[in-house]
């Protein structure tokens, strides 16, 4: 625990060194939101028609954006390199990369939701949907874009190759969270689609730290 | 005595290009194993070899006599390995490196900032690495070797870019840990100025 602990206080201490990390995805999701008012027109209607899926993609290219150079430093000064030889720890520094990484890119996407709602016309009803998706599924978000850059730290450009790795993991996500937002904003039930939110958070939850642990081990062999 | 780290018949290749091949050593308790070569000869593959992170192209690695695949965890437990990169993050303060690898190690260091003062870093701990200059990074690197309790280093060129006060600070420290049973393995293209109770030199050549 003292060691999760100090790994925790670690990411957050490189957060806080290199601001623009998470600072970049959080400006391209607002800018790219309030672009579509622009663009589309500000009829309210239409907006809010279209809000869960805008919603959704922008915030998934965003939380994509910070994952590339999540572990390229400490993979080119040798950290993971060490950590892996040493086996200890391995593990909670994935979790605690994951927990950062989370931390630092789906919870402002949270916090900076009633000004999306206010940009893209939704009501208090829709706007509390979109909080519970966002809350359930940007923790897989993360998990998915950890596995990615964990897969892709070795090679030298690897956003693109990240993104083609990845993407297809995101699409049940963002069909499923976007949906449940559609169903809300037609007062229809929409249980079932957060319910599958919940399988997938879970499903990655379990599955996905170790998978990382292993991408880490094969790169570095 | 008993025979720590041995290797038998050991051969890696890279590119294609058989870096070594048939290549047999033991070690035990208080041995340095001290690897010379010229640049590309394969130093750095071996040691990644010996600290499991590859394996190798044929041959064994034993680790107490039995093959390190069937030991790793407890052989992970013993090991030390500082690499080619120093492993230090240059965004982070020496004191916050020393920190994370204590943490992952799971051996706290008493007072850090003694221990960062006797290796010629006082004042400096506070400043984010990337200032520091090389030999000073290098220096918070090593710092690991003053609070581990692990008895197997293998370390790439540890004497990088360190003024001859520390290869001296750093050489006396290896015979401490010799002295207590300790197994190094190391590669330097600089001669070992101190003298070594039991030194088994390893040239490996560079092949075509």
């Amino acid at each position: 625990m003292v060691m999760w602990q100090t790994l925790m206080q670690r990411e957050l201490q490189l957060l806080g060194r290199q601001k623009a990390d998470w600072l970049n995805p959080l400006v391209f999701f607002l800018l790219v939101l309030s672009l579509f008012p622009l663009g589309i027109g500000p009829e309210p209607g239409m907006l809010k028609q279209i809000a869960p899926g805008l919603v959704w993609i922008a915030a998934l290219l965003s939380v994509l954006l910070s994952a590339e150079r999540l572990f390229k430093d400490d993979y080119r000064y040798g950290v993971i390199e060490q950590l892996v030889a040493g086996r200890q720890g391995l593990f909670s520094y994935v979790t605690a990369k994951i927990c950062c990484h989370w931390l630092s890119t789906g919870v402002p996407l949270v916090l900076v939701s009633p000004l999306i709602a206010v940009l893209l016309g939704l009501d208090w009803q829709s706007w509390q949907v979109l909080v519970v998706t966002l809350l359930l599924g940007t923790p897989v978000l993360s998990l998915l874009s950890v596995l990615g850059a964990a897969l892709t730290m070795a090679a030298d450009k690897g956003g693109i190759l990240q993104a083609l790795i990845i993407l297809p993991l995101y699409i049940p996500l963002l069909i499923f969270a976007s949906g449940a937002m559609e169903a809300a904003a037609t007062a229809l039930p929409y249980a079932g689609q957060l319910a599958v939110l919940v399988a997938f958070l879970l499903f990655a939850l379990a599955l996905v730290p170790l998978a990382v642990r292993q991408a880490l081990r094969m790169n570095v062999g | 005595m008993s025979i720590i780290l041995a290797a038998e018949a050991l051969s890696c290749v890279r590119q294609d290009r058989v870096l070594f091949e048939n290549l047999n050593f033991q070690l035990s308790a208080g041995q340095v194993l001290y690897i010379q070569g010229k640049n590309g000869a394969g130093k750095s593959s071996l040691l990644r070899l010996l600290a499991g992170l590859t394996l190798p192209e044929d041959g064994q690695i034993l680790f107490h006599g039995k093959p390190l695949s069937t030991q790793s965890e407890l052989f992970a437990e013993q090991l030390l390995f500082i690499g080619h990169q120093s492993g230090i993050h240059p965004q982070l303060t020496a004191l916050q490196n020393l920190a994370f690898w204590s943490a992952l190690s799971e051996q706290p260091i008493a007072d850090p900032y003694q221990l960062l003062g006797s290796l010629g870093l006082a004042g400096l701990e506070d400043i984010p690495c990337f200032m520091l200059s090389a030999g000073q990074q290098r220096r918070v690197s090593l710092a690991r070797l003053w609070f581990t309790t692990k008895s197997l280093w293998i370390l790439d060129e540890p004497f990088t870019s360190l003024d001859q006060q520390l290869i001296a600070k750093l050489e006396t420290h290896f015979l401490q840990h010799l002295s207590k049973g300790g197994v190094i393995v190391l590669t330097s293209h600089q001669t070992l100025s101190a003298v070594y109770p039991a030194l088994q030199a390893l040239e490996l050549e560079y092949r075509w």
